[in-house]
């Protein structure tokens, strides 16, 4: 066991910062993630059930627009569409501009990497409206409360989540012998939710189901959908009737209901596949691209243990020797990249939280983008990659480099000492190359650049 | 078994084109070795071959397809009396007359069965099969250019914020993403180039991306802060203006122009399991505009230039329950350029009845989709076979190579 402080921040937090204390020891970290979430009191992200009026609202004055030949009220209605856009893409900057804070003031960093870990790990995406605005409170809602939580309680909650059935099209897939296959043709199954939970979610590419896992799964999932003013909602006339049989044991068969579809989901999320798939993508995620072998052998076997309990899963992880000796060879993601620079340079938290949509985008949420990360919004649902290979391209180092040079001066009028700042942002991990250039430097904004844009910065 | 992501994720080898230019190496500009051009885009998500060539003169898609409307009923063009363009490639009709927009239909990679998204890609790119000779861990395309002893970084362009499979491996390849940016004073770059010194990933990237930005003149030589921070306000102000897949094609066609003989990009937005009329709509408007910004930037170039589009599975033959189309098979390539033998195309097609379906669900893949790229490579390139199966292509069988070129 080497457990070390400035570790704990860097690898499994979000980065030193002046008069941030870090982490005392592995069971400290625990303490602070079991209890009160205190930089989502602080930095509020509102839930996603909270937007539904509004959602509800948009709808109905989408089908007002199709309806309408007054003139006059047309453009009243275009005007009210206008301006929910509006105000939803604002309140995206607010809740990158929250995400952001609680990394950057927040003593609990590993509570803040987790949520960025599983967000990704259950990636969503808004096809259209306010729902493309969402994301950041579908992670508020179903991803950060369950943190510590079985894996099965995550993954019911993101699974079955308003945000996740839209986008996978689990919404509109009916079974082909339910009521409404019956009533209205062409109406039928879709496979992509049930394909991603086996093959993202929960078992892996790797892991034992099949085709007609697939096609079952499909099945049993027919019925759950949403609603503009409820969100969740199960419809048993698009469920499909009768049993299936997925992974060789079969549910349902009564009437149709979430019961069958919670029971596969809680057999599923502890199945041994499951937990090697995760504990590899967690250990991945925190240690190393290439993980050690004994390391995931060592959390995977925890992960079976406590049939899948997160905190547990955890632990294990944090008291490897490998997860403190293993060098620091992999790259922040961008977000991360950003977060613990500004954490690092104590942004004083008024000038943060004072910057409009257009500054968050112009400093925040733009570079992000152009370092290859738009914020909450990956290709596809398998998430952003691990590889700090995939990052540290021409392009995304160039985008670090422009961030680095630039930002810091605007986010703090009164830049630190590089030299002071090379030891707050990096302790005992700054080379003496990097000590060199910080002294060398010809301006403040030139050693600040350089140390934020230093392979012994950006690596972990 | 071995998932293809994996192996490759293990091995530390997605992303890694370490190309072997030290920093203080100045980037030289040798003429490159051929004078054709060959540009790759990978379409993720799985495109639908089906419907985006028609097999509308084949007696059972109307009834497989009812929802999604094909032939006249959805007013898709005719190419050939057997097969029909998606209506959305209707501004690409021009280049099929000219014969310089052709398809291979029917076409696949080796992946089989498990339809996932990432292994498919990752397999499309790798160019190899399941059961390739071990250690093969780069992209096909990289390959290519390593059968080719000398060239310069710049022959090969893989652009676009993402990292691109295809074009990794040992041969050196520019990469970039056209809003990007890079200014230094001239005291930052030296001292970065001795911070970077001990970590061979920074090092090269960083490198890469300073000369990158000298050679597109991004290199202002800024020497105060104030323009800097003007620099990167324009840098991402810009970075919100425009269509991304007219900048992409606008910044290959660039670089085309001059000394670049290879360029690669992808276009997502494909995955159409529900409205797939709309989806793909919006995807083939997106691939439509790619092909004619490429024709129009190019100019001359055009004519010695042949486009690859390819995905990595097709979709199930039958409509699924919400107006779209769920992970199958076999799909379709599409081609284009002026160095392309258009106006047909190619592949022996498999038939859609129920007896002729791969696993009961899917288009039954006729032909290897390594296979046209292979033959594109050996028409503008003048690849030897025994090079393309052995090396660029391990384990693929081409037989007799289909001629796509002129």
């Amino acid at each position: 066991m080497s457990f070390d402080p400035d570790t704990a921040a860097i690898r499994f937090g979000m980065g030193l910062g002046p008069g941030l204390k870090p982490p005392g020891s592995v069971d400290e970290m625990i303490r602070v993630l079991r209890a009160r979430d205190a930089a989502a009191m602080q930095y509020p992200i509102p839930r996603f059930m909270s937007l539904l009026p509004d959602i509800s609202r948009l709808a109905e004055l989408q089908k007002d627009r199709r309806r309408t030949k007054d003139k006059a009220r047309l453009k009243v209605v275009m005007a009210g569409i206008r301006d929910l856009r509006r105000s939803s893409r604002s309140a995206q900057a607010e809740y990158l501009k929250a995400s952001v804070a609680r990394g950057v003031f927040s003593a609990d960093g590993f509570r803040e990497r987790l949520t960025r870990f599983w967000a990704d790990h259950f990636t969503v995406k808004g096809k259209n409206g306010i729902l493309k605005t969402a994301v950041s409170t579908y992670v508020e809602e179903a991803i950060r409360p369950h943190l510590t939580a079985p894996y099965s309680q995550l993954l019911a909650a993101a699974v079955t989540h308003p945000m996740m059935l839209l986008f996978l099209d689990q919404v509109t897939s009916a079974g082909p012998g339910s009521r409404m296959a019956k009533r209205r043709s062409g109406r039928g199954l879709n496979e992509n939710l049930a394909r991603e939970v086996l093959e993202l979610h929960t078992l892996g590419v790797d892991g034992a189901y099949t085709q007609a896992d697939v096609r079952q799964l499909a099945e049993l999932f027919t019925g759950m959908t949403a609603s503009h003013d409820a969100g969740f909602v199960f419809r048993p006339g698009m469920a499909e009737p009768g049993a299936e049989t997925v992974l060789g044991k079969s549910y349902g068969g009564g009437r149709p209901g979430m019961d069958d579809i919670r029971a596969f989901l809680d057999d599923v999320a502890v199945h041994p596949d499951t937990g090697a798939h995760i504990a590899r993508k967690l250990v991945r995620h925190f240690v190393a691209d290439d993980p050690d072998p004994a390391l995931v052998d060592h959390v995977a076997a925890r992960f079976a243990q406590s049939g899948g309990d997160l905190t547990e899963v955890y632990e294990a992880m944090l008291n490897h020797p490998l997860a403190w000796v293993t060098p620091d060879r992999k790259t922040k993601q961008p977000f991360d990249f950003v977060v613990s620079s500004l954490r690092a340079l104590g942004v004083p938290e008024d000038r943060l939280m004072r910057m409009k949509p257009r500054q968050v985008a112009l400093y925040l949420g733009l570079p992000m983008q152009v370092m290859g990360q738009s914020f909450e919004n990956p290709t596809g649902p398998d998430g952003w990659p691990e590889e700090a290979e995939a990052w540290i391209t021409p392009q995304g180092i160039a985008g670090r480099i422009q961030w680095a040079m630039t930002v810091p001066h605007v986010a703090r009028l009164d830049l630190p000492d590089p030299r002071v700042f090379l030891d707050v942002a990096l302790g005992a991990r700054a080379s003496a190359a990097l000590e060199f250039a910080a002294k060398g430097a010809a301006t403040k904004w030139e050693g600040i650049g350089l140390i934020l844009a230093s392979p012994e910065f950006q690596r972990r | 078994m071995q998932s293809r992501r994996n192996f490759l994720l293990r091995t530390g080898a997605l992303g890694c084109s370490l190309a072997a230019s030290p920093l203080l190496t100045p980037m030289t500009f040798a003429s490159a070795p051929w004078d054709n051009r060959l540009v790759v885009i990978i379409l993720r998500g799985a495109m639908d071959g089906l419907d985006v060539v028609q097999p509308y003169g084949d007696r059972n898609l109307a009834g497989l397809r009812q929802k999604l409307k094909t032939g006249e009923a959805g007013g898709a063009i005719d190419l050939d009396g057997y097969f029909a363009l998606h209506p959305a490639l209707q501004g690409l009709m021009p280049l099929w007359r000219a014969g310089q927009l052709g398809f291979a239909h029917a076409v696949s990679t080796p992946y089989r069965d498990k339809r996932s998204h990432f292994d498919g890609q990752d397999l499309l790119e790798a160019g190899t099969g399941f059961d390739a000779a071990g250690g093969v861990r780069d992209g096909w395309l990289n390959r290519m250019l390593q059968t080719v002893p000398g060239l310069e970084a710049d022959t090969a362009f893989a652009i676009g914020r993402e990292e691109l499979l295809v074009m990794s491996g040992a041969a050196g390849v520019a990469s970039w993403s056209p809003d990007a940016d890079l200014d230094l004073t001239p005291e930052s770059q030296q001292l970065l180039q001795l911070i970077y010194a001990q970590d061979p990933l920074f090092s090269k990237a960083a490198a890469e991306a300073m000369q990158i930005a000298q050679a597109l003149n991004l290199d202002g030589g800024a020497d105060s802060y104030a323009e800097l921070l003007k620099g990167m306000q324009n840098t991402m102000a810009g970075s919100q203006r425009g269509k991304e897949h007219v900048k992409i094609a606008e910044f290959a066609a660039s670089r085309l122009r001059q000394e670049t003989r290879v360029a690669a990009f992808s276009l997502n937005g494909w995955d159409t399991h529900n409205n797939q009329r709309g989806g793909l709509t919006t995807s083939l408007g997106r691939l439509s505009g790619t092909l004619l910004t490429l024709q129009k930037e190019l100019g001359p170039v055009w004519q010695k230039t042949a486009v690859l589009a390819m995905t990595e599975f097709g979709r199930t033959v039958r409509e699924n329950g919400t107006a779209g189309t769920d992970h199958g098979t076999g799909g379709a390539m599409l081609m284009a350029g002026g160095a392309i033998k258009g106006g047909q195309i190619y592949g022996k097609w498999p038939g859609l009845g129920d007896s002729d379906l791969y696993a009961g669900r899917d288009l039954l893949p006729t032909a290897d989709v390594r296979a046209y790229a292979g033959a594109a490579m050996r028409g503008v390139f003048g690849l030897e076979k025994s090079v393309l199966e052995n090396t660029v292509f391990p384990g693929l069988d081409a037989g007799s190579l289909p001629k796509i070129t002129l």
